[in-house]
């Protein structure tokens, strides 16, 4: 069995040591969390999004113009929740008094100095050989977390349009999706999407609940606000199924990197391979509907995580675009097989370093930090070529195969609708219920243009 | 709607004089002209060879982001890095996928310029050029046609690309050269390869560039509000650049950001609605410090307390009596913030303004503590994110 030691990242002021833990005033468990203990009668704002099934481009936009969303997601909700919380007082510290540069090189590295953020911790042992683990009850999850962390339900709206309601009772029998702070942010807005928060489900992706973060990116309608996904194995701490969230204005590392044009899906979706990166990668976009990209994506995740294979996932461009990375920097260091210096800096290498924001904990490392020491951490992370080739056709094949075990599941988000197919393809993507193959003849890689 | 298309209308009338439109309406290329201070970044104007080549009427257009042309096909890479250009207010050239307006997609090559204001360097406009890309070129007519960001997407070349990624006309001439070599490859065009425009488009697109540019100068010399194509000197103290005007226009709450290290703290923000509630100009507010808006029955103690904010760099929300430039009072329930650019320090005070009589009337259900945070908070996160750029940008 392998494993890590690591400080562990503290998401929520309850996820406290055990030791640490006492009752506090007030009814249920006395922390007003999310359990049955406290949950009867609690309310939270609730965002219903629209269910576009189809990629949301300008022109469909156009008609709607003049029907401005009810509240605008990311700066009068996202943003106003969070600023709320932090007069509160309930964040670890004030990321906005932590220093930030841009690191000169071709690339744009983004370097953060944050002492703050692993005080007061001590390391733990996390196991990093097995991506999908059951879920815990008696571990830390977010149903443990305090209500006033939460900042609203997000889910999909029963009409046709966004819905805002600024106080809504906590449905248990439905299982809402929440939006919540991490309480040791990496910037301003730094949140957690929790898919069915009370279902208690395992870290790991399924298609409804990847759908439902495509939907979060989109609902932003900002490029620069992007939600990232670490498995098991590759720096998720909470074994609670779970994405991060924040905006930051500056084109990311990863953003910028070439790419070369795999294959194009019959349904649209475009996979291509990032270039002249420190760590390989897969990047997908396009896509005939946004369902298109999620199942894709998806069911890529799902063959890595089944594979065992840990794996990060960062979607940015207002969820037009995703990367996709295996990684083994932690299955490296288990084995012994990551030098001191790298290991000194502690820098967990999970999907915002990946990205190219490197949170750096001394201030001898934020001084002295250059794009050859950023590539020098992400190429430690990245997996072979060979092993990457591998990896690739794992994905490819699985992609490929057209058993629909899983097909279903998302389906209900469109299903509730009536959906008037706008073109054949589109009735065809309907009708084979889900897994897209490959185009014959559009395999071969581009040569030169 | 209205203000909005008013906006647009002042955005050229204070500019230049009467007949800049007819004098753009001759110029025979392709082009738009967007307005970054004006909230969602529109396009203000757009000439007869972009209408026509868009299939859009010039109502259908005015008032929109030019990403309305982009879909599915549009590759993001492209689009990305258009939006950094706007970003740094730098001119790009790059080749992207468009839609008419009957849904039908073609390769353009589209050129894009900041037009600067002469007097202090600030961006007021841009002006994009698209150029249709006819056909497929052969590879080794293509020339410069290829821009760095193409090149960087042959998978061919991947031990060159460090080199061929950077803007070095030179490395890139050495590049094409060898590039020729290779040969060409006639296949079809195809929606999702990359498509390149030959000598002659490229040579259209900088004369198209060029002419517009030439317009707008003449038509401004004529106000004595000049433009010019070149930053002519760096940003004036205590102006914002225009990333941080198109993140800040996004808002739609009234509030102004304070600048403390200069002296007497003027204003060096003002969003529009605050003009509105004010009933000032955003000549009359813009370097001026916050005072006048207090008067005789304004409590000295509640000033006091907003200095003491300041001062000790808190945020507190107040409930002060101010006066419109009419002279009539109102409760101003305000609420101020220090808010800290990248490396930590605070750049700007923001001061939200909420009218005391209008305070119940949000048809979003927020409250109005809520309202006020939003705007804190997208102010926050806006001068962090964009204040990295502007220190460092030397990559
Ligand atoms: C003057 C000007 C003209 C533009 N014209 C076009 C255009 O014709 N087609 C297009 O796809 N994008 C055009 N754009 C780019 C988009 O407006 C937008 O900046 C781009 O999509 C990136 O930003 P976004 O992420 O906000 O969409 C233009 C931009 C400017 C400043």
């Amino acid at each position: 069995m392998l494993r890590i030691r690591r400080v562990p990242t503290v998401v929520s002021n309850y996820q406290k040591e055990e030791a640490e833990e006492g009752a506090r005033q007030g009814g249920g468990c006395g922390r007003n969390c999310l359990n049955k203990c406290c949950i009867l009668g609690a309310k939270l704002p609730l965002y219903a999004f629209k269910r576009v099934n189809k990629i949301v481009t300008e022109k469909t936009l156009l008609g709607d113009e003049n029907k401005e969303p009810p509240v605008d997601f990311l700066d009068s909700l996202l943003l106003g929740e969070w600023e709320d919380r932090m007069q509160r007082g309930l964040f670890r510290y004030d990321v906005t008094a932590c220093e930030t540069k841009v690191i000169p090189g071709e690339y744009g590295f983004i370097a953060q100095l944050n002492e703050g953020r692993h005080l007061k911790k001590r390391p733990t042992e996390f196991r990093v050989d097995k991506v999908l683990q059951p879920f815990d009850g008696n571990k830390f999850n977010f149903t443990k977390v305090g209500q006033e962390e939460v900042l609203f339900q997000f889910e999909a709206s029963e009409d046709d349009e966004v819905q805002f309601f600024p106080n809504v009772p906590i449905d248990v029998e439905n299982s809402p999706s929440v939006v919540a702070i991490n309480v040791s942010p990496i910037e301003y807005g730094h949140v957690l999407l929790i898919p069915r928060i009370l279902e208690g489900l395992p870290q790991r992706i399924d298609r409804e609940s990847f759908l439902l973060a495509l939907y979060m990116a989109a609902a932003a309608g900002n490029p620069y606000f992007r939600l990232g996904y670490n498995s098991l194995g590759a720096f998720a701490t909470i074994n609670h199924l779970h994405f991060q969230a924040y905006y930051l204005a500056v084109p990311f590392p990863i953003e910028k990197a070439p790419t070369k044009k795999i294959t194009t899906m019959t349904d649209g979706v475009k996979i291509s391979e990032l270039l002249n990166y420190p760590v390989r990668g897969l990047v997908f976009e396009g896509g005939n509907t946004l369902l298109d990209l999620a199942n894709v994506v998806s069911d890529s995740c799902i063959c890595l995580q089944e594979n065992n294979i840990p794996y990060n996932v960062l979607i940015s461009d207002s969820g037009k675009r995703v990367f996709l990375f295996p990684q083994c920097y932690a299955e490296k260091q288990a084995l012994g097989e990551v030098s001191p210096e790298l290991l000194d800096t502690q820098v967990n290498p999970a999907v915002w370093e990946i990205s190219g924001h490197m949170v750096l904990k001394r201030k001898k490392d934020y001084e002295e930090a250059s794009e050859e020491n950023a590539w020098r951490l992400l190429a430690e992370v990245s997996l072979s070529e060979e092993r990457f080739e591998e990896v690739k056709a794992l994905i490819f094949e699985a992609l490929a195969c057209d058993n629909g075990d899983n097909g279903g599941v998302s389906q209900s988000f469109i299903e509730k609708q009536d959906v008037t197919p706008q073109s054949v393809e589109e009735v065809e993507a309907l009708n084979n219920g889900s897994h897209p193959s490959m185009v014959p003849g559009k395999q071969e890689c581009i040569v030169l243009l | 709607m209205d203000t909005q298309l008013g906006l647009i209308e002042q955005s050229f009338n204070v500019r230049y004089s009467v007949w800049v439109r007819e004098a753009l309406d001759d110029l025979s290329g392709s082009f738009t002209t967007t307005d970054p201070c004006i909230s969602g970044h529109p396009i203000v104007y757009a000439s007869r060879g972009f209408l026509k080549m868009s299939l859009y009427s010039r109502d259908e257009v005015i008032g929109k982001n030019g990403r309305m042309f982009q879909g599915p096909k549009t590759n993001r890479k492209s689009v990305m890095e258009i939006r950094e250009a706007i970003r740094e207010e730098r001119a790009i050239q790059i080749n992207i996928l468009n839609y008419r307006k009957d849904g039908t997609p073609f390769w353009m090559l589209f050129r894009m310029s900041p037009v600067f204001n002469k007097e202090d360097g600030r961006v007021i406009h841009f002006v994009g050029v698209q150029v249709p890309i006819l056909q497929k070129h052969r590879q080794s007519s293509s020339g410069f046609g290829r821009n760095g960001v193409n090149l960087c997407e042959d998978g061919v070349f991947a031990s060159r690309r460090r080199e061929v990624c950077s803007d070095s006309v030179a490395e890139l001439a050495r590049f094409l050269a060898m590039d020729s070599v290779l040969g060409s490859d006639d296949r079809e065009l195809e929606v999702d390869e990359p498509s390149e425009a030959s000598d002659l488009e490229m040579r259209n697109a900088v004369t198209a560039i060029n002419n517009t540019l030439s317009v707008l100068t003449h038509y401004s010399e004529l106000t004595g509000r000049l433009v010019c194509g070149k930053r002519c000197c760096l940003s004036g103290m205590g102006l914002l650049g225009s990333s941080l005007n198109i993140s800040l226009g996004r808002i739609k709450q009234s509030f102004v950001l304070i600048e403390p290290h200069l002296p007497d703290m003027p204003i060096v923000y003002a969003r529009d609605v605050f003009l509105k509630m004010t009933g000032y100009a955003r000549h009359e507010v813009l370097g001026h410090n916050c005072r006048f808006l207090g008067g005789v029955e304004t409590n000295s103690s509640t000033i006091f307390q907003i200095k003491e904010s300041i001062r000790t760099e808190q945020a507190c929300t107040i409930r002060i009596l101010n006066y419109r430039k009419d002279k009539s009072k109102f409760w101003n329930f305000l609420h101020i913030s220090p808010v800290r650019n990248a490396s930590g320090k605070i750049a700007y005070f923001v001061e939200v303004q909420i009218d005391e009589s209008r305070k119940n009337q949000d048809k979003q259900g927020l409250s109005h503590k809520m309202r006020q945070c939003s705007v804190v908070g997208a102010v926050k996160a806006a001068v962090r994110s964009l204040s990295m750029v502007t220190d460092t940008s030397n990559s």
